[in-house]
């Protein structure tokens, strides 16, 4: 009656030493580190900085504990040292070998932590909990993007290309004018407005329109798609989120968080700083995209030779392009960023070669197109300048005029650097502008304190509970505390894995989901008591019990579950912490305090063919 | 051990009528207090910042104020926070005004009059957030009752969601009564502590409503008062000890999780100790008066279900 087939012992044994397994690593603590990481967006952090690195400390003869590289998205390398002292030195040593120029540096170096667990945890992915701001002390931002802006600034583009598109079509208009979110366009004459009307169908599709007016004064009013103003304030909300990493790149913090927040905002975390306004200076900065032409007569090897010690042609800038090739370039600007509407990777329709395509609104094609005619066979640079310092992003051939505002890149670039080129171009400013709307500044100490406090008083009651019910149903107690203890494990080892983050909401549930999680065991403890009362068997009492109380148990787990969850979709910040490992703990609750509690019973119980006596306390009153 | 011998059923329903004056009495002296006095919300809510400075010694509040106001701030307020040596300053949102600035300024008052004042933590949150909040906040309430009432109805009756929610909300209304009654800070977690109890008190209503379920089928004979008052009988051992441990817990947060926890503990403790009540002596005349009849709740598909088990 009270055996479990073997499977579900196996089960929970399973269970039991994978969730030891993935909780371990919260007990090692953290080291110091140092992190590199790349500065910038075209740059890769790879095998052959790591051995740089390693090679560097070993001449100053630092021995480092351990060293991590992880290729993914842009790489990122972190050597654990011993000490804070060595993790200074070592942070010194790595960012005289990386970056020679300390005035441009291309790779972060940072200070940060990393757990002490032995490699073999962290390659089967147990990490130790991932701690929230409240826990580590760090910056938080919310940032709400201008979506009115974003919209405001894609129809005076797109104005711009209406005007432009009906001149060169000699299609007489009586003034195009933005009203809000509408453009109004007026004629004189039926007959020009259908073939306006069917121009802007073809070469504008962004455009919704709807005619009105009479006589002499007809209007075509143009409003933008929803479609195509959804796409707009994504592309928006994505080019903000870029800029944003590419500068707190510079910040140098080890883990940011960098995150879209419904539509239109954008959460920026930044671990360990402390001082937001430095952080909110950099976040606000602004970078710009240039077009120049390359100065082709002066891109002579002498000339270079000279460039590159100083002596740069009159008129002229020496950058070195990103594959390392010297370029002469001139200071005249032919187009900035404000001209540039949006760049995406592609594919060139013949050659199937990667490119980048930018857009240009109708000013900037009109100059695109002027410059191109000129300088056929020429070589123009596009340069990426921020804090006054510029970076020649690419330095293509110009093959033939390019009119209409659509421009292709391309030569040599495989899917991933015209990802990039693309993005970095995005990337240069921000695309709307954003404001601060929730700002959490949470010291390192404060962070400690509320680390110990937490974790005191999910101890202390935990202990007291245990106890309690260790007291009042004797074996049964017992049971029911190992099977919280079981849940404490299953819920740690969970959120370790999920890598949720815990903040001090979050180990509030923890306390809590433990308070309610003893219900479960409550009733069933009572259940057998009532049971054995009323002259039930022991046996029958035991399997009574928790067949009874299953129902019960489930019930009310649902109906928790039903505010969790409600608090989880609804709640934002600190709640959404609470409400994930409350949810979290329902789920374990339900596994420990039935399954792993009634596999310890049966164990004791279940095999023994006559029990005179069970302990579960003084059941003998009636 | 055990605390509970009750040999002979708890006459509870004779006595209904006086717990729910009682119970409508608490519930109309919240209501009242919320109206009148309001919520004191943090300012998650209203929008606003929030310093929280410490100093090496026991701070001075009164000399914190004056200093802030030769500092030409206006409309703040400043109080202890958990310790003496913490203080925590508000700032109201005002037009044109930015965060930083604001929080550097205070810091940089506080710190030119006294230089071991250190910052501690700041919180700045815009009045658009505020009106988000709240509105999810009530959002998540709202859904919450849905949810369970739907699913009691589901599981049982209807007449059993509504009254463990009515039941339920009760004690809502109750712990709102109480921050309204002494003005304690309601933040988001103290939110997140009040959705927390009504999904866990709704548990009691789920215990006694099963139990009640139960007795219909094993009384046969039993008028629903008698039904009823074994069915509380039987569970309030359970429920009181379940409370009981919860409240452990919570205690231990109460006295070790410091001030970020207390109102979050506190929360939890009015909820937990109202929800005994309410979810037992509350819901059930509810039921009662509801009309609860064996044919409600004993269906033919339940009977064959009966007979498996046993």
């Amino acid at each position: 009656m009270n055996r479990y087939p073997l499977w579900v012992y196996i089960t929970v044994a399973t269970a039991l030493i994978l969730g030891a397994l993935y909780t371990l690593p919260n007990f090692f603590g953290e080291a110091p580190a140092v992190q590199v990481s790349s500065a910038r967006a075209t740059l890769k952090v790879d095998s052959s900085v790591m051995t740089r690195v390693e090679e560097a400390l070993k001449s100053a003869a630092i021995q480092p504990t351990g060293v991590f590289f992880d290729p993914t998205n842009q790489g990122n390398l972190r050597v654990r040292v011993a000490d804070l002292d060595t993790q200074q030195k070592a942070k010194e040593i790595i960012e005289q070998a990386l970056n020679p120029d300390k005035a441009n540096p291309v790779y972060t170096v940072a200070l940060t932590m990393l757990s002490r667990s032995p490699a073999w945890l962290t390659s089967i992915h147990a990490l130790p909990m991932y701690l929230g701001l409240d826990l580590r002390g760090g910056v938080h931002f919310l940032m709400q993007v201008d979506m009115r802006a974003v919209i405001i600034k894609r129809l005076e583009g797109l104005t711009g290309d209406l005007r432009t598109g009906l001149r060169d079509k000699n299609l007489r208009h009586n003034g195009i004018a933005r009203e809000g979110d509408r453009v109004v366009v007026r004629f004189r004459d039926a007959d020009t407005r259908d073939k306006a009307s069917r121009f802007i169908q073809d070469q504008l599709p962004d455009f919704a329109l709807l005619e009105s007016g009479e006589g002499e004064d007809l209007r075509l009013t143009a409003t933008l798609k929803p479609d195509a103003a959804k796409r707009t304030q994504e592309s928006a909300v994505k080019q903000n989120i870029q800029t944003l990493h590419n500068r707190i790149n510079e910040l140098g913090v080890a883990e940011p968080i960098i995150q879209q927040q419904g539509p239109d905002r954008v959460i920026v975390q930044l671990p360990g700083v402390q001082d937001p306004t430095k952080a909110k200076e950099i976040l606000g900065r602004t970078a710009t995209l240039e077009i120049r032409m390359v100065d082709e007569e002066n891109m002579t090897p002498s000339a270079l030779a000279a460039a590159s010690t100083g002596q740069v042609p009159f008129g002229d800038e020496y950058y070195v392009e990103r594959n390392g090739q010297p370029i002469i370039v001139r200071k005249q600007v032919v187009l900035t960023g404000e001209r540039l509407t949006d760049a995406q990777p592609g594919f060139d329709s013949q050659t199937r070669e990667p490119t980048v395509n930018l857009t240009l609104d109708a000013t900037g094609a009109r100059i695109f197109k002027d410059v191109t005619r000129e300088s056929v066979g020429k070589r123009m640079a596009i340069l990426l300048i921020e804090k006054g310092k510029g970076e020649v992003v690419t330095a293509p051939v110009i093959r033939t005029e390019i009119g209409g505002g659509r421009v292709q890149i391309s030569g040599r670039m495989n899917t991933t650097e015209a990802n990039d080129t693309a993005l970095l171009l995005r990337a240069g400013s921000l695309a709307a502008p954003m404001e601060i709307i929730e700002e959490r500044t949470v010291g390192p100490s404060l962070g400690a304190e509320n680390i110990s406090k937490g974790f005191h008083s999910t101890l202390y009651g935990f202990i007291a509970l245990s106890l309690f019910i260790m007291v009042y149903y004797a074996l049964f107690g017992v049971f029911s505390a190992v099977a919280l203890c079981a849940n404490v494990l299953f819920l740690i080892a969970l959120l370790s894995l999920l890598q949720a983050t815990l903040t001090l909401p979050g180990i509030a549930a923890i306390a809590l989901t433990l308070g309610m999680a003893i219900d479960a065991n409550v009733l069933i403890n009572e259940r057998i008591r009532e049971e054995l009362r009323g002259g039930a068997t022991p046996q029958a009492a035991i399997a009574a019990g928790y067949e009874r109380a299953f129902g019960t148990i489930l019930d009310s787990n649902v109906t928790t579950m039903i505010a969790g969850l409600a608090l989880l979709i609804f709640g934002s910040g600190p709640v959404r912490g609470f409400a994930v490992v409350h949810c979290l703990g329902i789920l374990t609750s339900i596994f420990s305090s039935v399954v792993v509690s009634r596999s310890m019973v049966n164990l004791v119980y279940g095999s023994r063919r006559k029990i005179t006596r069970v302990a579960i306390g003084n059941t003998a009153w009636k | 051990m055990e605390f509970f011998k009750i040999r002979r059923d708890i006459p509870f329903m004779r006595h209904a009528l006086v717990f729910n004056i009682i119970s409508a009495l608490i519930f109309v002296a919240a209501v009242v207090l919320l109206s009148t006095r309001g919520l004191h919300f943090s300012i998650e809510f209203t929008g606003g910042t929030v310093v929280e400075v410490r100093y090496s010694h026991a701070a001075d509040v009164d000399g914190v104020r004056n200093t802030l106001e030769k500092g030409g701030f206006t409309d703040f307020s400043v109080q202890n926070f958990g310790t003496s040596q913490d203080v925590l300053v508000r700032l109201p949102i005002k037009d044109g005004q930015s965060t930083s600035v604001l929080a550097d300024n205070v810091m940089k008052v506080l710190t030119d009059a006294d230089p071991s004042a250190t910052k501690q933590r700041v919180e700045y949150v815009g009045p658009q957030v505020g009106e988000e909040l709240a509105y999810n906040g009530a959002l998540a309430l709202a859904i919450t009752c849905l949810g369970i009432v739907a699913y009691l109805a589901l599981r049982f009756e209807w007449k059993f969601g509504v009254a463990a929610i009515i039941a339920n909300l009760h004690d809502v209304i109750i712990i709102l009564g109480f921050f309204a009654l002494f003005q304690w800070e309601f933040s988001l977690p103290v939110l997140a502590a009040v959705l927390a109890v009504l999904g866990y008190s709704v548990n009691e209503s789920v215990v006694v409503a099963d139990r009640i379920r139960e007795n219909f089928r094993k009384m046969r004979r039993a008028e629903t008062t008698e039904i009823i008052d074994n069915a509380i009988t039987r569970t309030i051992s359970r429920t009181i000890i379940t409370h009981g441990s919860t409240q452990l817990m919570v205690t231990s947060m109460l006295i070790f999780g410091g001030p970020a926890l207390h109102y979050f503990a506190l929360a939890l403790t009015i909820g937990i100790c109202f929800g005994i009540y309410s979810s037992v002596l509350v819901m059930a005349p509810l039921v009662r008066w509801l009309g609860v009849k064996r044919e409600d709740l004993i269906k033919p598909v339940k009977e064959r279900k009966e007979e498996a088990v046993v």
